[in-house]
């Protein structure tokens, strides 16, 4: 199944990546390496592991100041140098990891670094549970945990509080990394359902993803990259997976191909 | 997402059946551990044949624990963030010198402030806190920042703050401490039966309060509540517990010749039949002071938050914008406070302060702290559970030593006890999966 496009890029991307650089010791882990989303755009960032992609990644959301590059969200520069900078501008990240504290439970992780407080300052738990619940009867209808640490929950379970972070605090940008790596068949086309929404409400996602398929069902446009430099950005529905592979393993655009 | 629902996701909401602690809503660590505490008095009270439990033993329990309770308090934090602090003994030492120079050299001699003024005790207390928090921002700054381990920045505290205070007192004994410091220690500053009753009535009417308004937050956002039964019951235990410690510390009666001596000092002669009792030693009250202000800190506010996420999960604290190295500052800024506080407690106990003072505290605090359940892999933690603990190694200590158990074996004990608390808690985790 292929899309068409149907992403107005006359305007200003959402948010631009430009001439991003890091290195780690002597390693160019991303070496000036520039792409774009458009809202409502899902664009997906490929390679190996070791391309770069997380760490480009990770320099949009804050965790890693970068060496180089500059990052504008609606055309204009943004100064994001730790991950409450990201917030402010509606950075999101699903990470891989899911970056949940276990001995918390689920409304302490959904609002962590953002707790609602009371008049008089005090963390407001009973106001975020009841949020949660909210937000996860939406995300996860099952879900009843409210009170264990997210240690105990399933790899499903814990996906959707992490999940229900980045839709809760109104992302505009998106970032996931590998968001169904961990998850089942039926999990998993939650998922993609879920990205199908965020989009239509014209939120940009950039989404790290090893499967080709999903890619080739997700994603709008695919950057891919090797070695930290960029391949090239294509329009996923005017070429085919092996294309796609051939990039990723070859580092081969196919416009170069073609010529 | 849909998940499966599992055994633990079917049982939870139906509740079909709720034990009696499972209604009250006790955690059954704390209900282990109480009874646990319990026995051990119940046990020495038949060994020393009611010795134990007298209102004087109670007494003298109850001050002997507040100096290693208060820093446990702040080894709670410490060790929850994954860190460690070897150094509380020997700060509370150099704390414990400099208050001692600040109220018998710096205050009298260089400033000419007699000594007995009112000013002394609360300029050495503050000379005394500021002290431990500069300790304990240069500690939290070596291990935050600098990225040193805190075992190894807190061991060579343990190694430098004690000789610093040998320094400065020149290895002397200092003392007597001013009187109004020596409000702190214990036997020598009490609140009397009433106002001890006044602060008993306050700490009921404040856990009521507090439990009105957890009940009425959780109702007014519709989530299930305790059956008025089992909040009454609780309610009642709690004031029972709280009154019924008032009333024993009350029924320890000032000693005659000190009473007698009492009022010779004010050149009055004592009326035949009179008596007193202490109460509440002020060095309690600032326990429980402390114990609820740090509980609150734990439980309501975004540094207790922070503090335990990043010790369930320092990357995920960090993801989330939270600044670790500045956090770990805080929390040993916040042990060199407690520290000193300790400091004012220990020495103002002992009437001077000695060089020797606090020795093997650290050992103590970190070992409460563990018994009360604080796991050394960081993230989880009590304030009660820690004070508990001090409680639990003090009743142990001090009951041998009434029944005449030889020095050697005391030690022994409280070793075995402290491995036997963890191994028992080891277990306890694996078989709740928390």
């Amino acid at each position: 199944m292929t899309m068409t496009d149907t992403i107005d890029r006359s305007g200003a991307p959402l948010c631009e990546l430009r001439d991003m650089q890091k290195a780690f010791g002597g390693i160019r882990a991303v070496d000036h390496v520039s792409i774009d989303v458009y809202p409502g755009e899902v664009v997906g960032v490929l390679g190996h592991n070791g391309a770069g992609k997380s760490v480009l990644m990770k320099m949009l959301s804050g965790a890693y100041m970068r060496d180089g590059g500059q990052i504008f969200v609606n055309g204009e520069e943004a100064e994001i140098n730790n991950p409450r900078d990201a917030r402010r501008y509606n950075i999101e990240t699903i990470y891989q990891t899911l970056a949940l504290a276990d001995n918390l439970d689920a409304a302490s992780n959904l609002f962590l670094g953002r707790e609602l407080v009371n008049s008089l300052g005090m963390v407001d738990d009973p106001h975020m549970e009841s949020e949660t619940r909210k937000i996860m009867s939406r995300l996860n209808p099952n879900f009843r945990r409210y009170s264990t640490p997210v240690a105990g929950l399933s790899g499903g379970q814990r996906q959707s509080v992490a999940i229900a972070r980045a839709v809760y605090f109104n992302a505009k940008i998106l970032i996931m990394d590998e968001p169904t790596a961990a998850l089942g068949v039926e999990e998993t086309r939650m998922v993609a359902e879920l990205v199908q929404e965020l989009k239509r409400q014209g939120i940009g996602i950039f989404l790290i993803d090893h499967d080709i398929h999903q890619v080739k069902t997700l994603c709008d446009r695919a950057s891919v990259m090797k070695n930290g430099r960029l391949v090239g950005t294509v329009r996923v529905d005017e070429v085919t997976e092996d294309d796609l592979l051939s990039m990723i393993i070859l580092g081969k655009n196919p416009k170069d191909i073609a010529a | 997402m849909t998940d499966t629902p599992t055994t633990a996701d079917v049982s939870e909401p139906t509740r079909l059946k709720r034990t009696f602690f499972q209604t009250l809503e006790i955690d059954t660590r704390l209900l282990g551990m109480i009874g646990a505490f319990l026995l051990i008095t119940l046990v020495f009270n038949v060994l020393t044949e009611g010795r134990f439990l007298t209102p004087r033993n109670i007494f003298n329990l109850t001050i002997q624990t507040v100096s290693v309770a208060i820093m446990a308090t702040g080894m709670v934090f410490v060790i929850v963030t994954r860190h460690i602090d070897l150094s509380v003994g020997a700060v509370l030492a150099v704390t414990s010198a400099t208050m001692a120079m600040t109220q018998t050299v710096v205050m009298p001699q260089w400033f000419g402030i007699e000594f007995g003024s009112p000013l002394i005790a609360p300029v050495a207390v503050l000379v005394g806190v500021l002290t431990g928090l500069a300790i304990g921002a240069l500690q939290g700054w070596l291990v935050g920042y600098l990225t040193i381990p805190a075992f190894i920045v807190t061991l060579g505290g343990f190694l430098v703050w004690r000789n610093a205070g040998w320094y400065l007192t020149k290895g002397q004994t200092i003392g007597p401490l001013d009187e109004n410091f020596q409000a702190f220690g214990g036997i020598n500053g009490t609140l009397g039966t009433t106002w001890s009753w006044v602060f008993g009535v306050i700490a009921v009417a404040f856990v009521i309060w507090a439990m009105f308004r957890s009940r009425h937050s959780k109702i007014a956002h519709g989530f299930p509540v305790k059956p008025i039964w089992a909040e009454a019951l609780l309610g009642l235990i709690a004031a029972g517990a709280i009154l019924g410690f008032v009333a024993v510390l009350n029924a320890y009666e000032v000693p005659r010749p000190r009473l007698e001596r009492m009022f010779a000092a004010r050149g009055e002669v004592m009326p035949e039949g009179y008596t007193a009792g202490y109460g509440l030693p002020i060095s309690v009250f600032v326990l429980i002071l402390i114990a609820v202000i740090m509980t609150v800190l734990a439980k309501r506010t975004r540094l207790g938050r922070y503090i335990f996420a990043t010790g369930g999960n320092p990357e995920a604290a960090a993801l989330a914008g939270i600044n670790i190295r500045f956090l770990t500052v805080k929390v040993f800024m916040i042990m060199g406070v407690l520290a000193a506080i300790s400091a004012v407690v220990a020495s103002s106990r002992q009437t001077f302060h000695s060089n020797d003072i606090g020795t093997l505290d650290e050992l103590r605090v970190i070992a409460a702290a563990v018994i009360g359940g604080t796991a050394l892999s960081g993230g989880i933690g009590t304030i009660h559970g820690a004070i508990l603990g001090a409680l639990i190694m003090q009743s142990l200590q001090s009951g041998m030593a009434m029944v005449g158990v030889d020095a050697p074996f005391q030690n022994i004990v409280v070793g075995f006890v402290l491995v036997i608390a963890v191994l028992i808690d080891t277990i306890y985790r694996k078989r709740t999966g928390a």
